[in-house]
Order: structure tokens, then C-alpha cells, then sequence
């Protein structure tokens, strides 16, 4: 890899020493500087989602429910789930990565409206705080898909202030994607037309479509579960007139979509990733940005593959099925460019690369056992097992998590100026990638064999892959926790980066890292399309990389 | 960042021109009409589900509701729309006085919007047909009166309505505080030819608002009423 390290002399002023006041944190309308709050605030969710982790971990060790009673047990898969869905995953990529880069990416000063940006991390963290409060108050037992009437008559735990605390931290997501598509809409550069975006703005501008259409159902939906538990309305209630299937109706309307807010950003970075570390432009580039767009409308149009099982019509089901499958198509489309990509490529392994190369595989086989529930007969035999918990979890974690940690690595040097140490960073990978699959694999087995989702206890027979399951659970948080500690390490201890460490294109590497705070120093003309490596080259030849490093 | 501050004045330092600036907040509130669109929605779906499911249910449930009172805020909203929409026009002028005036008229007719609405509210809640707490109690005989069958049914309809009615206010209440904002605004003077965007954005809310009405009011009150002999 190319590394160019070039250091100008006196001290610059950056978005990062622009303020050293705690006020001047938390009242920047910087859209790098609220990428940082989120970042510190999602890392801290993850944290305690997995705690829960760990605690279903240890009680799957052993097939009687002898570390926790039932009703504990739902009490921590529901905290653990609702956690990493909500607090973690959706806001993870766009909220942390999509805020710092999509105006550098751009060539813009700001988001469209900083102060809605700021508006939204408060939002965030008043929703989040509620959550906290939930927890203290002992929880919630519904599972995360607070299914009534159980959620609206039955459960004795905290769901109206957990639903209202989502609801809140649903308007964060809702902000976050209007700002980002007025953003890509109105901000952009001259010269930089829709088809020389670089592919992970594509990504968001999907994400943002999905934010802005279904979130707002989410919102009304729980709003009507909260109304119903404390006004005593027969909104879902059967007893009172209510119709518990229409929750389910509204719930994946959008939480399937929800599913594409977590994927598709993180399938932004990987094309990120594999153009600039195998130097090629990405194969096909026209079709991994529409099949973005793709998957966002047809995965409005698929939430009935969640209810095979719950009365719903047939013939529903059979469409519903139909279009699961159609959304195969785009993704498979992504897939095979991005392989395309690679062959041929000058392909570097460094930790980014890792991960990407990790998210190819994973979330291929998260996506094909996608497919596989997507068959209605197979369906009815998988529904609520493992099997679907080890397929979300590579669609999850093995995609969206791995692309997001595989983004963090890459653009690290840009948001700190410093180089983490590379060893580290493909040792923590080759972890990750390895305590994940010993993690989750066993999942898809044991759940083929029948072992049901949501139970503390199992017959004796499953024991060995709940063993080897809870043994790669602790495998995969040392690979999490690793960067934790050699990433704070870098910020005092690392390698200057320099603007360009990767050779890598885009507007962000044509800015020094830490990026000052109005971006660039310059009025950026885009005259090329994305990825054009050669120009780039060019560039370097003519000395001109220097001239833009200090200018 | 702050030395850069307002050369034109209106203009945030993050955008080049004026022009970019009203493009991004334009469309901005645009794509947030989008998801009040989908945050209704959920409820229209609620209403057209239990709508087929009850259909006398909602036949009962609407004949309870007061026409004459529903039909005259309909007319509110429409000349509040009309105002509003004058309001842009004047504002778009620059003539700051004509501006204040049909922003002030607006305002009005918000309030004479939410007037109506409450006493048609506590005439429901007088009627015992409020669905919630454990209020809900009607009788079976006289104007009021639903048949024990479709006590329940009635109730379906009638926490749609309270949700739907109830969520469309609070709307309206955003857009009075809205309104105050603006004529605070455009005393001091703040709109000029050049820069009057806050204005237009907030009269696409406005007409957002009256449009859900124009919805819900066929939807709640007229339902059946072409159905000779249906309720009393
Ligand atoms: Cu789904």
C-alpha cells in the first residue's frame, strides 16, 4: 500500500481541535464533530447489548434453564435485541460514517441543516436515555417485535416507556435521512453529477428513502400499542375489537425495510472498500447504485414473509414469497460486481480488505438462508427457530457490523489523522471473522434440527452446539473489544496519516486528515467520474498530490 | 466558521447561494410531508381494515358525529388555506404589512379549527362515547343510543376518530406556534423580496394540515350518510 506520509510543518486547524471545550462538543452543528457524539453513544449501546449477549450465551451453555428463570431470560433476549436494533445497528453506519463523510464526499461544508443534524443525536440520546430507564426499571419481556395482545394486555414489564422511548429515537432516524437526502440532492459540488457519486452515497440516499417511508409507521404503530396500554383502547385487542395481525401488518411494514437501513449503508462501504484497495473501479457501477434503490422499494413489499404462520391469506403469502425472492436479484447483482471487481484487482489484505472480503462471504450465506425462509412449505418448518436467528445474525452482524467495523478501519486515518497499528487490525478481523462463524454456524443446524428461538432451556442432544455456539460468542467479543483499545491507542501513539495514507479515491482523501472544519480549504470541481484510479495517478505524477495536501 | 456569517443576510454559511439554500429547505419540508403522509397512513390503514370488518360498526359510529360542526370547520380550513396562501403571496412582495394581516387572519381561523373541535370533543365525553379509561358507556335508547351488539364496534370507530381527529389538531396547534413565530418575524422585519422561504415552507405544512382534514372529514363524518335509514 501506498503510503505517503506528509506532514506540513506548522499546526493546522482542524475540525478536531477547533474547540477543546465540552460545550463545543455538544453544541457543534459539525457534521464530523456529531459523527463522533454518535459514535460514542452507539459504541456504548453495543456494549450493553452485549452484555445481554453474553448473559444468553451463558445460559445456553447448559440445557436446563439453571442460570436465570424464564422470565429473565425473555427479559434479556428482548433488552438485547431491541439494544442492537435500535440503538446500535440503524443508527450505526449512517449516523457515525454517513455524518462525517457524506458532505466530505460531496464536496460540501455541512449536511443541508446542521442544527436538525445536532437535533437528531438529542433525540437520540433523550430516546436512548429512556431506554436506560427501562432497563433500570427492570426491563421488557416482549421480545423485540412486541407482538400483541401480549405487549398490550399480558406483559406486566416496562413496554410503554420502552415503546416510547422508540418512538423517540425514531425521529432521529427520520431526521438523519431527510438531512441526508436533501443533502445529496441539493449539496453537491459542481461538477458532480448523480452517476460520479461515489457508491456509498448511493447507499445512503437508499437508506434515507427507507428511513423517511417507513419509519413513520413504526412510529404510529408503537404510539397505538402505548395508547392502548394506558388508555384501555381496543386498538390491537380482540377482546375489545382490535385485531392483533394488524400490529404484525404495521410492525414489518416497516421493520423488514428496517432490515435494508442496516445492510445497504454497510453494502455502501464495502464498494467503498474493495474499488480502493484492489485499485479498480467498481465493475458495473450503474447497477450496484440502482440495485441499492432496488432493494429499498421491493423491501416495502415483502413484510408478509413474516407472517406465513399468522393467518394470513395463502395467497398472500404466496406473493409475499415471490417478491422475498425478487429481492435476491439486486443483492446478487452487488455480489457478483463487486467479485468482479476484485478479479484482476492490484488487491491489497490490509484490515479493510479483511472485512470486506469477510462481508462477501457472510452475507452471501446470509442472504441465500434468507431464501430459503422466504419458501413458504420450508417456512413453516424454520419459522421461529434458530435457524432464523443464525440467518438475521449473518445478515446483521456478519454483514452490516462487519462492513461497519471494515469502514471505521479505513476511514480511521481521515477522522483521527493516525494510523492504527495494521497488525492489530488484521488480527482482531481474522477473529472476528472466525469467533463469528463458530458463533452462528451452529445456530443453522441446531435450528434445522428444531430447537425453537426464545427458550432458556433445550433437550440434552443440542448441548455440544450451544457449546461450540457460546465458545465462539466469547471468541467474538474478544475480536470486538480489540479495537476498542488499539484504536484509542493510535489517537496518542499512531503513525501521522497524512491526507491520502490508502491512495484511495473520493473528495474525503483530497482534504488533510482531520479535515478542517469548512472541509475544504478549496471549492472542489469534480471533472472525473468515481473511482477513476488512473486520474488519480495522474495527479501523483504531476506533483500535484502535494500541492493539494497543503493547500 | 463564524467570520464567514452573512454577507446576504438570510444566507446559512454552509450554502453557496440563496438560491441552494431555498431549494434544500423546500425540499426538505417536502420529504417531511412524506412521512406525516406515512405516519396518517397507519392510521388510514387501521380505519380502512376495522372499516371493512365493521362496516355497520362505522355506519353507527358516524351518524354520532355533529355534521353541521364538522362541515363548518371544513369551510375554516379551506379559508385558512386561502389566507395562508395570500400570505406567501405578499410575502413574496416583500409588503411586510398585508403579510402580518393574513398571517394574523390564519392564525384566527386556527383557533376558531380548535374551538369547534373541543366542544364537539366534550359533547362525545358528555355522552359517556369517549372509548378510553373505562369511560365509555352509551346508552341504548334515544338520539345517542347504539344497540348493545354494536356497542363494541362503535368503539372501534370511535377511538379512530379520537386518534385521528386528535393527532390532526395537535398539528394544528404546531401550526398556531408556527404562525406566531412568523408574524414575530415579520415584525422585525426579517422577510424581504429576496428572502421570504420560511414563509412558503411553512404554508406547504399549512396546506399539508387542511389536506388531512379534507380527508378525514368525508371519511369520519360522512360515512353511510348516503345510506337512507342507516342508524336512527
Ligand atoms: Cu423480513
Amino acid at each position: 500500500m501506498a503510503t505517503e506520509v506528509m506532514q506540513s510543518a506548522e499546526p493546522r486547524t482542524n475540525y478536531l481541535n477547533a474547540g477543546h471545550t465540552v460545550k463545543s462538543w455538544l453544541l457543534t452543528l459539525d457534521h464530523k464533530r456529531i459523527g463522533l457524539l454518535y459514535l460514542f453513544s452507539i459504541s456504548a449501546f453495543f456494549f450493553i447489548g452485549g452484555i445481554y449477549a453474553t448473559l444468553i450465551r451463558l445460559e445456553l451453555v447448559t440445557p436446563q434453564g439453571d442460570l436465570m428463570t424464564a422470565e429473565t431470560y425473555n427479559k434479556v433476549f428482548t433488552m438485547h435485541g431491541v439494544i442492537m436494533i435500535f440503538f446500535f445497528l440503524i443508527p450505526s453506519i449512517p449516523a457515525v460514517l454517513g455524518n462525517f463523510l457524506l458532505p466530505l464526499m460531496l464536496g460540501a461544508k455541512d449536511v443541508a441543516f446542521p442544527r436538525l443534524n445536532l437535533l437528531s443525536w438529542y433525540v437520540f440520546i433523550v430516546g436512548g436515555g429512556m431506554f436506560m430507564l427501562t432497563m433500570i426499571n427492570g426491563g421488557i419481556d416482549t421480545g423485540w417485535t412486541f407482538y400483541p395482545p401480549y405487549s398490550s394486555i399480558y406483559s406486566n414489564t416496562q413496554v410503554t416507556l420502552a415503546g416510547v422511548s422508540i418512538f423517540i429515537t425514531g425521529f432521529s432516524s427520520i431526521l438523519t435521512g431527510l438531512n441526508f437526502m436533501v443533502t445529496i440532492h441539493t449539496m453537491r459540488a459542481p461538477g458532480m453529477t448523480w452517476f460520479r457519486l461515489p457508491l456509498f452515497v448511493w447507499a445512503h440516499y437508499a437508506t434515507s428513502l427507507i428511513q423517511i417511508l417507513g419509519t413513520p409507521v413504526v412510529a404510529i404503530t408503537v404510539l397505538a400499542l402505548g395508547f392502548e396500554r394506558t388508555l384501555q383502547i381496543g386498538i390491537f385487542d380482540p377482546k375489545l375489537g382490535g385485531d392483533p395481525v394488524l400490529f404484525q401488518h404495521m410492525f414489518w411494514f416497516y421493520s423488514h425495510p428496517a432490515v435494508y437501513i442496516m445492510i445497504i449503508p454497510s453494502m455502501g462501504v464495502v464498494s467503498e472498500l474493495i474499488a480502493n484497495m484492489t485499485r479498480k473501479r467498481v465493475f458495473g457501477y450503474h447497477f450496484v447504485a440502482f440495485s441499492s434503490l432496488a432493494i429499498a422499494v421491493f423491501g416495502f413489499l415483502v413484510w408478509g414473509h413474516h407472517m406465513f404462520t399468522s393467518s394470513q391469506s395463502m395467497y398472500a403469502g404466496l406473493v409475499f414469497s415471490l417478491i422475498t425472492y425478487a429481492v435476491a436479484i439486486p443483492s446478487a447483482i452487488k455480489t457478483f460486481n463487486w467479485t468482479a471487481t476484485i478479479y484482476k484487482g492490484s488487491v491489497s489484505f490490509d484490515t479493510p480488505m479483511i472485512y470486506a472480503l469477510a462481508f462477501l462471504g457472510l452475507f452471501t450465506i446470509g442472504g441465500m438462508t434468507g431464501l430459503f425462509l422466504a419458501a413458504m412449505g420450508l417456512d413453516v418448518h424454520l419459522h421461529d427457530t434458530y435457524f432464523v436467528v443464525a440467518h438475521f445474525h449473518y445478515v446483521m452482524v456478519g454483514g452490516a457490523i462487519i462492513g461497519y467495523l471494515g469502514g471505521l478501519h479505513f476511514w480511521w486515518p481521515k477522522i483521527t489523522g493516525k494510523m492504527y497499528p495494521e497488525i492489530w487490525g488484521r488480527i482482531s478481523a481474522a477473529i472476528v471473522f472466525l469467533g463469528f462463524n463458530l458463533t452462528f454456524f451452529p445456530q443453522f443446524v441446531v435450528g434445522y434440527l428444531g430447537m425453537p428461538r426464545r427458550y432458556h432451556s433445550y433437550v440434552p442432544e443440542f448441548q455440544v452446539l450451544h457449546i461450540l455456539s457460546s465458545a465462539g460468542a466469547s471468541i467474538l467479543a474478544l475480536g470486538f473489544l480489540m479495537p476498542v483499545f488499539y484504536f484509542a491507542w493510535s489517537i496518542k501513539y499512531g503513525k501521522p496519516a497524512g491526507a491520502n495514507p490508502w491512495g484511495a479515491v473520493g473528495l474525503e482523501w483530497q482534504t488533510p486528515s482531520p479535515p478542517p472544519t469548512e472541509n475544504f480549504t478549496y471549492q472542489p470541481v469534480i471533472t472525473t467520474e468515481a473511482y477513476e484510479f488512473e486520474h488519480v495517478e495522474e495527479i501523483k505524477n504531476a506533483g500535484k498530490a502535494e500541492a493539494l495536501q497543503t493547500a | 466558521m463564524a467570520e464567514h456569517a452573512t454577507h446576504v443576510p438570510g444566507l446559512a454559511h454552509h450554502f453557496v447561494s440563496m438560491e441552494q439554500q431555498k431549494e434544500a429547505g423546500t425540499l426538505g419540508m417536502w420529504i417531511f410531508l412524506l412521512t406525516e403522509l406515512m405516519f396518517f397512513g397507519g392510521l388510514f390503514l387501521a380505519y380502512t381494515i376495522y372499516r371493512t370488518t365493521y362496516p355497520e360498526g362505522f355506519l353507527y359510529g358516524s351518524h354520532l358525529l355533529n355534521v353541521p360542526l364538522g362541515g363548518t370547520n371544513t369551510v375554516v380550513l379551506i379559508v385558512s388555506s386561502l389566507t395562508m396562501a395570500m400570505a406567501v403571496y405578499y410575502s413574496q412582495l416583500g409588503e411586510k404589512k398585508k403579510l402580518i394581516f393574513f398571517l394574523l387572519v390564519t392564525l384566527a381561523l386556527c383557533f376558531v379549527f380548535l374551538i369547534i373541535k373541543y366542544f364537539e370533543y366534550m359533547s362525545k365525553i358528555h355522552d359517556h362515547l369517549f372509548p378510553a379509561f373505562g369511560t365509555y358507556h352509551p346508552s341504548t335508547t334515544g338520539p345517542h343510543g347504539i344497540p348493545l351488539e354494536l356497542q363494541q364496534p362503535v368503539r372501534v370507530f370511535l377511538w379512530i376518530y379520537f386518534l385521528m381527529t386528535g393527532l390532526h389538531a395537535l398539528h394544528m396547534i404546531v401550526g398556531a406556534g408556527i404562525l406566531i413565530t412568523l408574524i414575530y418575524m415579520a415584525q422585525k422585519g426579517r422577510f424581504t423580496k429576496q428572502y421570504n422561504s420560511p414563509v412558503e415552507i411553512s404554508g406547504l405544512y399549512w396546506h399539508f394540515v387542511d389536506i388531512v382534514w379534507i380527508f378525514l372529514f368525508p371519511l369520519l363524518y360522512l360515512t353511510g350518510f348516503h345510506v337512507s335509514g342507516a342508524g336512527h
